[in-house]
C-alpha cells in the first residue's frame, strides 16, 4: 500500500510541480478575470474580439507592433469573423509606422511603403522600443501560487490576458524621471515603474455596439482580443480535444471491459459478459 | 531466446515454412509477443508501454513539424508561430510534441521509480538497467535540444546556461564549450547542430529500446515479489506466467488508454500550462531572463547543480584539496552529472539480497523519503537561487547521494527482510483466492 501511495503521491506532484515552470514574475497579486474563453469549453465572443481589434488599431498600433498575426486571419472562424471585403478595407487603411523595421513593404517607385493587403502581416513596430503584441498573452504569466508551484492555474488559467488588464488598469498616477527616461508606477508590473505612459483612460474610443467604454471594460476587450491574438486556434483546440478524449474514453472504457473478462477465468472471477 | 521455458513458434503452413527458414521473422515476432510474463505484474508495469507510445507521437509528429520548420536565428522563432497559424492542424502537432515531451519523461521518472522500488536493477537485470540509464540520458539531451529549437527566450538562456556547464571543467572547458557550440555563444551554427542531433538521438534511442527489450526479455520481467519465475520445466513456468499476448497487451493498451485521456485533455485544454511564458518571447541575446528556468523535468537536477555553491564546506574542502581547480560551478557540474551515475551504479551499490521493496520494512521509508526529495528538488529547482531555497536544494542533494552511496549499501546489511512468497503463483493466489484450481 504504501508503495502505491508514494508512487502516485509521485505522480500526481511531479506534475503540479511541474507547473511552478509556468510562473514567471510578477510583483503583485492580479485579480482573476471571468473571461469568456476560459475553461475546456469557453469561447471568444466575437464583439468582444472586435472591440478589442478597434481599441488595438485606433491606441496600441501606434507603438506596439503585431508581426506574427496575419490581417487575413481576422476573418476567420472562432476570430473576430470580420467580413472579408472589410477585411481588404482594414487592411488597406492600416498605417505603417516604422518603415525601417517593415523593409518588406518598401515600395521603392514611390519611397514609403506600400499600402496593405489581408495577405500581409500586421506591421512590426519597434519605433517606441515597445514589445510586439503577437504573443504577449501567452508571454506573461498571471498566476503562480501557491508557493510557486502554480497549481492555481489550474483553476485560474495561466493569467496573461488577467496580466494585461492588470498592466492597463494598475496606474497609480505617479511618475518619476531617471536618465531622462519616465517612468509610470504601475502595481502590476515587476518592478512597479513601467515606462510605457497609461495608454487607456476610459472613453478612449466609441464602440459601434455601445458596450460600455470605462477603463475596465476596455482593458478586458483589449486583453481577449490580444489572447486570440496569441491563440488564435484555441476554439479549433479544444474542439479536438473533446473529441479525442470522448473517443479515448469511449475506447479505454471497451478495452477495461475486455481486459476484465480476459483475465476473470485467471483470476477465479465469474464473468457476465 | 528466453531464459524461461516456453513453447516456440512452429510454422504450418508451406508459406509460413518457407519465409521462416529463409528468414525467422515469423518465429522472432511470434516469441516476442508470447513470452511468459509473470502474472503477478501490477500497474506499475504498464509505463513501458507509455514509453514506447511517446517514443512514436515524438518521432510522427516531430517528422511532420520538422517538414515546416526553419532551422535559423532569423526565422525559427515566426517558423513556429507559421505552424501555429498557418498549416492545417499544426498547431495540434506542436502542441501534441511539447506535451509529448513531458509524457515521456513523466513516464519515464515513475518507470525508473517502479525499478527502484522493486528492485528491478538487480542480477540478472544490470545491463537492462544500465542500457535504461543511456535511454534517459540521451531523452535528456534530445528533450533539451528541442527546448532550444523554437528560438524563445528560454530556448536561448536554457541552451547558454547548460552549455556553460561544459565550460565549468578544468583546462578544456573553454575549448570544448566554444567546439560544442560552433562558435564563442549560442548562435546559428549552435542552433543548427542542434537541429540536426535532435533528429538522429531519437533514432539511437529506438535501436537503444530494441536491445533494452531484448535484454529484459532473456532474463525474464522482474514482478513485484522480485521472486523468479520457476524455470525448471514449461508447466511450472506457466503457472507462473500467462503470456504476453493477449493478457498484458490488452491490459497496458487500457493503462495507455487512461494515461491518453489526460493528456488529451491537457493538449486540447491547457496546452501551455507545462511550458514558460518566456518562450512566447523571441529569443534576445541582449535581454536576459529575470529567471533562468529549465522544462520541469529538469528540474531535480538542476537543483542539485545549483545547490552546492562556494559557501558550502564540502565545496570549500575540494577546492582546497584540488588548489582551486575544482570550484564550486564545476563541483555543481558534478554533482549533478554524479546524481544521475549514482542512480546507473544502483546495481552495485545496493547490497539486499532481496530484490523487491515489498519484503524490505526499513528500505520502504527510505525509499518513500526518496520520492518525496525528487518532489522538493523538482520544487526547489524552480524556485530563485537564493535561501531558504538554496539550503532546502542541498539538503535535498545530501539525502540524494546519502540514500544511493550510504542508505542503500547499509541496509542491505542491518535490514532483516519478512518472509517472501515461494512463486510467484502463490503471491497471485494470494491476491485473487478464486484462482486456486
Amino acid at each position: 500500500m504504501i508503495k502505491k501511495l508514494t508512487l502516485s503521491a509521485l505522480a500526481a506532484l511531479s506534475l503540479s510541480t511541474g507547473a511552478a515552470l509556468a510562473a514567471g514574475e510578477s510583483a503583485h497579486k492580479l485579480h482573476d478575470v471571468d473571461f469568456s474563453f476560459e475553461g475546456p469549453f469557453g469561447t471568444f465572443d466575437q464583439m468582444q474580439l472586435q472591440r478589442g481589434l478597434q481599441i488595438y488599431t485606433e491606441v496600441c498600433s501606434a507603438c506596439h507592433g503585431m508581426k506574427f498575426v496575419p490581417i487575413r486571419t481576422l476573418a476567420d472562424e472562432g476570430g473576430p469573423q470580420l467580413p472579408e471585403d472589410q477585411v481588404r478595407a482594414y487592411a488597406a487603411q492600416f498605417p505603417v509606422n516604422d518603415e525601417a523595421s517593415n523593409m518588406h513593404l518598401f515600395d521603392y517607385d514611390e519611397g514609403a511603403a506600400r499600402p496593405l493587403t489581408e495577405n500581409d502581416h500586421f506591421p512590426a513596430n519597434n519605433s517606441q522600443n515597445a514589445p510586439d503584441l503577437s504573443l504577449m498573452a501567452k508571454a506573461r504569466a498571471g498566476f503562480h501560487g501557491p508557493a510557486g508551484t502554480g497549481i492555481n492555474q489550474f483553476f485560474k488559467g495561466i493569467g496573461g490576458p488577467e496580466y494585461i488588464v492588470g498592466i492597463l488598469t494598475g496606474y497609480t498616477g505617479e511618475e518619476k524621471v531617471e536618465a531622462g527616461t519616465t517612468y509610470y508606477e504601475n502595481t502590476a508590473f515587476s518592478t512597479g515603474w513601467i515606462a510605457m505612459a497609461p495608454p487607456l483612460y476610459g472613453d478612449d474610443v466609441e464602440y459601434a455596439d455601445g458596450h460600455s467604454t470605462d477603463l475596465h471594460h476596455e482593458a478586458e476587450d483589449l486583453a481577449a482580443f490580444l489572447m486570440w491574438a496569441a491563440e488564435p486556434k484555441m476554439m479549433a483546440r479544444k474542439k479536438a480535444g473533446f473529441v479525442a478524449v470522448t473517443i479515448l474514453v469511449l475506447l479505454t472504457s471497451l478495452l477495461y471491459l475486455s481486459n476484465k473478462k480476459l483475465w476473470a477465468p485467471h483470476k477465479g472471477k465469474e464473468t457476465t459478459l | 531466446m528466453s531464459g524461461i521455458p516456453h513453447d516456440h513458434y512452429e510454422p504450418k503452413t508451406g508459406f509460413t515454412k518457407a519465409v521462416n527458414g529463409r528468414l525467422p521473422i515469423i518465429g522472432l515476432i511470434y516469441d516476442t509477443l508470447m513470452i511468459p510474463t509473470p502474472k503477478n505484474l501490477n500497474w506499475m508495469w504498464i509505463w513501458g508501454i507509455v514509453l514506447a507510445f511517446c517514443l512514436g507521437l515524438q518521432i510522427v509528429t516531430g517528422i511532420v513539424l520538422v517538414m515546416h520548420y526553419t532551422p535559423h536565428v532569423d526565422l525559427a522563432f515566426a517558423s513556429v508561430e507559421h505552424i501555429m497559424r498557418d498549416v492545417n492542424g499544426g498547431h495540434m502537432l506542436r502542441y501534441l510534441h511539447a506535451n509529448g515531451a513531458s509524457l515521456f519523461f513523466f513516464a519515464v521518472y515513475l518507470h525508473i521509480f517502479r525499478g527502484l522500488y522493486y528492485g528491478s536493477y538487480k542480477a540478472p537485470r544490470e545491463i537492462t538497467w544500465i542500457i535504461g540509464m543511456i535511454i534517459y540520458l540521451l531523452m535528456m539531451a534530445t528533450g533539451f535540444m528541442g527546448y532550444v529549437l523554437p528560438w524563445g527566450q528560454m530556448s536561448f538562456w536554457g541552451a547558454t546556461v547548460i552549455t556553460g556547464l561544459f565550460g565549468a571543467i578544468p583546462f578544456i572547458g573553454e575549448p570544448l564549450q566554444t567546439w560544442l557550440l560552433g562558435g564563442p555563444a549560442v548562435d546559428n551554427a549552435t542552433l543548427n547542430r542542434f537541429f540536426s542531433l535532435h533528429y538522429l538521438l531519437p533514432f539511437v534511442i529506438a535501436g537503444l529500446v530494441i536491445v533494452h527489450i531484448w535484454a529484459f526479455h532473456h532474463t525474464g520481467n522482474n514482478n513485484p515479489t522480485g521472486v523468479d519465475v520457476r524455470k525448471t520445466s514449461k508447466e511450472e513456468a506457466k503457472k507462473d506466467t500467462l503470456p504476453f499476448w493477449p493478457y498484458f497487451v490488452i491490459k497496458d493498451l487500457f493503462a495507455l488508454g487512461v494515461v491518453l485521456i489526460v493528456f488529451f485533455a491537457i493538449v486540447g485544454f491547457m496546452p501551455n500550462y507545462l511550458g514558460h511564458p518566456d518562450n512566447y518571447i523571441e529569443a534576445n541575446p541582449l535581454a536576459t531572463p529575470a529567471h533562468i528556468v529549465p522544462e520541469w523535468y529538469f528540474l531535480p537536477f538542476y537543483a542539485i547543480l545549483r545547490a552546492f555553491t562556494a559557501d558550502v564546506w564540502v565545496v570549500q574542502a575540494a577546492s582546497f584539496l584540488t588548489g582551486g581547480i575544482v570550484d564550486a560551478k564545476f563541483f555543481g557540474v558534478l554533482a549533478m552529472f554524479g546524481a544521475i551515475i549514482a542512480m546507473a551504479l544502483v546495481p552495485w551499490l545496493d547490497t539486499s539480497s532481496v530484490r523487491s521493496g515489498r519484503y524490505r520494512p526499513m528500505f520502504k521509508w527510505w525509499f518513500a523519503l526518496l520520492c518525496v526529495d525528487f518532489i522538493v528538488l523538482m520544487w526547489a529547482g524552480a524556485m530563485p537561487a537564493e535561501p531558504p531555497y538554496s539550503t532546502i536544494s542541498l539538503i535535498g542533494a545530501a539525502y540524494w547521494f546519502g540514500y544511493f552511496f550510504v542508505i542503500l549499501p547499509l541496509l542491505g546489511v542491518i535490514e532483516k527482510p519478512t518472509p517472501r512468497p515461494a512463486t510467484i503463483e502463490e503471491d497471485f493466489a494470494s491476491h485473487y483466492p478464486g484462482a486456486a484450481e
